[in-house]
């Protein structure tokens, strides 16, 4: 208790810059507790590091690789936290298709978690790939129905104790978009022919002097329009994440166990919101790329 | 910190990404995708099966509707013939019966008529005979020849007459 008000005054101390009259000891006991206050430790969490905290049982400091040359440009291809997640999401991914797939091998009938998975399957496929693209979205199907479920499991990490979501790492939604304007440039270019996608890019009837002024919108709308999924997605959770900690957090800025349920209820409460906003961000991402690719596909509309 | 663009893990995701999209487009999405259509299409067949069953049946209970139909319609002109046969059976019979019947009483009329001209001449003679063997008798004594002719020729003209 006593410590919680030290800390307490101590952190509002810091915040307000000027600290000098607290003696050594006391400013070693709250130097804890003034990094909880700050809220540093959220930020870190929430941001990519070389080492996988299992507090309190240790940590696992992950290999740091030195960078690569390529170009002209250093590349640190180490295995982050986020990569490590990643590759997690990317098995329980790969393990639940294939307890799916299985379930349909013996029957066409499929178990209970399989009709769950395919309610979700058929959700993708005709409520939101083929009225976005048509009967040519089946082709892509399996690249939509692999981001959903790869962004999803990603998504719900953020709620797993130990781990930490991926999708609250703006590189990994950066990829994802970036994986996304291809699919979308080359869907397009595929379907409309290289010359003629470009140029259909502008729409038809546009007075000539406009052209230029349109050609350079829809140019940068081509970019614009997967840096937003990238940044909705990495925004989304990353600000989930922030709140379940501060949340949680509440109870050290405190310094009490008084303060736990309160902070402990809301947090549960954001938590479950973050179990909706998992699903609410993968629909998004995932409708929104097929809409591109309709969009890139379908020029005339 | 935060908003701090890795290249490394974009690198790492894309990778995965790709991989991951390659192995489950192979083993998952491919039987999963596969299984649904198959399922899809033998439930349609299955419906479409089931409405021509219908459809078939409908036409039958029809056509045995149709054709039950035509039999009552059949059987009650059968019967309205056998009707309309017997009546005039019957008629007939009843009218060759009386022709017969009065056949028989013609017949038996001329035999009666034949019988009774037969006894009226046979009754004549023998009239004739007893009358003048009776007028014989009583005239041989009491009359003489004169008024016994007159006699008998006034008894003849009597039943010439008659």
């Amino acid at each position: 208790m006593i410590l919680g008000i030290l800390a307490d005054s101590s952190a509002g101390a810091i915040a307000s810059g000027a600290v000098k009259s607290v003696s050594d000891t006391l400013k070693a006991a709250a130097s804890n507790a003034s990094n909880a206050a700050s809220g540093n430790w959220i930020i870190e969490h929430a941001s990519d590091s070389h080492t996988l905290d299992f507090l309190p049982f240790g940590e696992i400091h992950l290999p740091v690789f030195p960078p690569i040359h390529v170009f002209g440009l250093s590349l640190d291809m180490s295995i982050t936290k986020h990569v490590v997640m990643m590759w997690l999401v990317a098995i329980i991914v790969f393990i639940m298709m294939k307890i799916v797939a299985a379930s349909y091998k013996k029957s066409n009938l499929p178990g209970k978690f399989a009709s769950a998975i395919e309610m979700i399957v058929l959700f993708i496929r005709d409520d939101v790939v083929i009225p976005a693209v048509g009967e040519k979205g089946k082709k892509l199907l399996p690249y939509f129905l692999t981001l959903f479920f790869f962004i999803l499991v990603s998504n719900l990490f953020e709620l797993v104790p130990y781990a930490s979501t991926p999708s609250g790492d703006i590189s990994f939604t950066a990829a994802l978009a970036l994986i996304a304007f291809l699919v979308v440039q080359v869907s397009g270019i595929m379907s409309n022919g290289f010359f003629k996608y470009f140029k259909g890019l502008v729409p038809p009837n546009v007075p000539i002097f406009a052209i230029p002024i349109i050609a350079i919108v829809e140019v940068m709308g081509l970019f614009t329009k997967p840096f937003a999924l990238c940044v909705r997605l990495f925004a989304n959770l990353l600000a989930g994440d922030i709140a379940i900690f501060s949340f949680i957090g509440l109870i050290f800025v405190f310094g009490t166990v008084l303060a736990a349920p309160l902070a402990i209820g809301f947090a549960l409460f954001i938590e479950i919101l973050e179990v909706l906003v998992a699903f609410i961000q993968a629909y998004i991402f995932t409708t929104l790329t097929a809409l591109f690719v309709g969009m890139a596909i379908h020029q005339e509309h | 910190m935060l908003v701090q663009l890795d290249p490394g893990v974009i690198i790492w995701t894309t990778f995965t990404f790709a991989l991951l999209l390659l192995v489950l487009g192979k083993t998952a999405w491919k039987p999963i995708l596969k299984a649904l259509e198959t399922r899809e299409e033998s439930i349609r067949q299955s419906i479409e099966r089931a409405e021509e069953a219908k459809n078939e049946a409908e036409k039958l209970l029809e056509e045995n509707r149709r054709e039950l139909a035509k039999a009552e319609e059949k059987a009650q002109q059968l019967i309205k013939e056998a009707r309309e046969l017997a009546e005039k059976m019957r008629n007939e019979s009843v009218s060759k019966a009386s022709q017969e019947a009065n056949k028989v009483l013609e017949k038996a009329r001329e035999e009666i008529e034949r019988d009774k001209q037969q006894a009226i001449t046979q009754l004549h003679g023998v009239v004739a005979e007893l009358a003048v063997k009776a007028a014989g008798k009583i005239l041989d004594e009491t009359m003489d020849e004169t008024r016994q002719k007159k006699l008998v020729e006034s008894f003849l003209n009597s039943l010439q007459k008659n």
